[in-house]
């Protein structure tokens, strides 16, 4: 059997990710058609290219279904709430850098910390009848981070895009998103919350740690770890 | 694994005990409405509890706890005294620790209503461990009344009493919130600008979404109106911190808190109903002389604690979760009762949990 590697299946963290492996004398293509996620792995003996959504392979990871698999520290940490047990991060690869960050509108002067933020979910929530609404898709890590940092009467609603207008639309009136320059946010009248990002994440290569592995699957492994490791 | 038949059993039989002590036999429904929970715990019930949902009812919970069922039917039912005994799974989702159980069964015991608070409490406990008195478990006992009358009584604005009322049961934001408070944790350059500013929302981009520019300039009038108070003085801070750290036999814990009182004299009603519930439970056949006391107990549990608060733990296994818990929440027969409030004090078995010790102890 060859080693499964998941790579995100478009858009430039496939490509990025494809250049990543190709610095490292591995060559990944997509072969086919255009809409046929199928792929070919030149350069190294063993290994087929499994083409996947990147929000899918945390949980592929986490099932063995592939090895090795390349997505975001975010989805990993949303995804898999025991991920050190069960994913072991082999290489950050340097790109898709983005910040899991909690927003406000910016005319909120009042609000710069996690502490103002509870003071006025409170008031929010005693004038409005109701708790005050965070729009994200990342309800886990959201959640923890405002379980730590002590902060009640606000609710999470879902919003798995366009999260930023959410709060000019009186969906929601916060947003937890991940953010990469700032720009949306800007754009959208919010500012981000001073106590620093939820979650930094960048574009990594993952193992599976429950993956089952014969022994030319690990040979295959060892020889493919050794590849990635250094610099390029 | 313990057989599940064998924990049926004991459940069985440690309800059959309650109703034996007169208490009438309740059942509620395993799925709950989500909106009653969510308002009482906010998000984080969300990380405890499983949540459906279907076109019709909206979001459900599988019960996480008997409690909130327990006290809508009696609340339903006009209030008046009783005492209930339940036997059934509750389910609590499990994110970081896979040996923990996500369903599991509990057996319960409440006393609603009565005039003597002290007597109720003492009932529960005793009942509570004469059921469990094979295993030999280390009791813990706290008053989460004697931290809400500390704050009530202080001399500061009713909007800080509001705000460490609230976070109480997080001792982290209530640490932070004192800090402020007493003037220890200094305010920023940016926040004081901000309050000095004549016009704090000069600048600040258009008003979007539902929190009005009206609320924003209210805030600020309230930590304006913040900065002009006092603070709270440093020795009331320390004896709120000598409170909570009083850690004693249930006796020499009382003595070392009539100290405290001498700074904190709002406590002392509740230092009384403490005094009160010792003898009850004295009185009860409790070896209060050997009852373990912590004022902190009961602090990051479930918010709904009010009073007295204890907890049953087999100190062989310290893997093991607490075989009982329970307590006094008399606000939140006031929160379900839609205005109306009733005494209601409480405790839960877990009958699988006493499975595993009983099954330890044979040979």
């Amino acid at each position: 059997m060859s080693l499964k590697l998941g790579v995100p299946s478009k858009g430039r963290l496939m490509d990025k990710t494809f250049d990543w492996f190709a610095r490292r004398g591995i060559g990944l293509t997509r072969t086919g058609s255009e809409r046929e996620y199928a792929g070919r792995v030149e350069g190294i003996e063993g290994v087929s290219l499994v083409l996947l959504s990147a929000g899918e392979i945390p949980r592929e990871l986490a099932a063995g279904r592939i090895h090795l698999g390349v997505t975001g520290t975010d989805l990993v940490q949303e995804k898999l709430p025991r991920w050190e047990q069960q994913v072991e991060e082999i290489a950050a690869l340097g790109f898709g850098q983005a910040d899991l960050i909690l927003a406000v509108p910016r005319f909120w002067v009042d609000v710069d910390t996690l502490d103002d933020l509870d003071a006025a979910a409170a008031a929010f929530r005693a004038r409005h009848g109701y708790r005050l609404r965070i729009a994200t898709k990342y309800h886990r890590l959201v959640r923890e981070f405002l379980m730590r940092g002590g902060v009640s009467d606000y609710a999470l609603v879902d919003s798995q895009g366009a999260t930023e207008g959410t709060v000019k639309n009186e969906t929601a009136e916060a947003i937890a998103d991940i953010t990469s320059t700032g720009e949306t946010l800007r754009a959208n009248h919010l500012k981000v919350l001073g106590d620093g990002p939820i979650l930094r994440s960048q574009a990594t290569l993952w193992r599976s740690r429950v993956a089952e592995c014969d022994d030319a699957q690990r040979a295959t492994l060892k020889a493919l770890l050794a590849r990635v490791d250094g610099d390029a | 694994m313990t057989d599940r038949s064998a924990t049926l059993a004991r459940a069985a039989a440690l309800r059959a005990r309650f109703q034996g002590e007169g208490a009438e036999v309740v059942e509620t429904p395993i799925l709950q409405p989500a909106g009653a929970l969510l308002d009482l715990y906010g998000e984080d019930i969300r990380g405890r509890a499983y949540v459906t949902a279907d076109a019709l009812r909206g979001e459900q919970m599988l019960r996480p706890d008997f409690t909130v069922p327990v006290v809508q039917m009696h609340m339903a039912r006009g209030g008046s005294p009783a005492r209930y005994t339940y036997s059934g799974e509750v389910f609590r989702r499990q994110e970081q620790d896979e040996d923990r159980a996500n369903e599991y069964i509990q057996v319960g015991y409440e006393i609603f209503g009565g005039d003597d608070p002290a007597a109720a409490d003492a009932e529960v406990f005793a009942l509570i461990a004469e059921a469990l008195s094979e295993f030999g478990l280390r009791a813990a006992t706290g008053d989460m009344g004697l931290l809400l009358a500390a704050v009530r009584g202080l001399k500061t604005t009713e909007r800080r009493k509001a705000a460490l009322l609230r976070h109480v049961w997080r001792p982290r934001r209530f640490r932070s919130l004192l800090d402020r408070f007493s003037g220890r944790v200094p305010m920023t350059p940016a926040r004081k600008a901000l309050l000095a500013a004549e016009d704090p929302l000069a600048g600040a981009g258009p008003e979007i979404g539902c929190r009005s520019r009206a609320e924003v300039l209210d805030r600020i009038a309230a930590l304006r109106a913040d900065a002009e108070a006092p603070p709270i003085p440093g020795h009331v801070i320390e004896a709120l911190d000598e409170l909570l750290s009083v850690r004693e036999t249930a006796p020499f814990a009382l003595e070392h808190l009539r100290d405290v009182a001498v700074d904190l004299p709002a406590i002392q009603p509740a230092l009384d109903r403490m005094a009160a519930r010792i003898e009850a439970l004295a009185a009860r056949g409790v070896d209060v002389e050997r009852l373990d006391f912590e004022a902190s107990y009961g602090r990051t549990s479930m918010e709904y604690y009010d009073g007295f608060v204890f907890g049953f733990y087999a100190e062989t296994r310290p893997d093991l979760p607490p075989i009982a818990t329970g307590g006094r929440y008399d606000a939140l027969t006031r929160q379900l009762g839609q205005g109306r409030a009733i005494p209601a004090v409480g405790g839960v078995l877990r009958p699988g949990l006493m499975q595993q010790l009983a099954g330890e102890g044979a040979p």
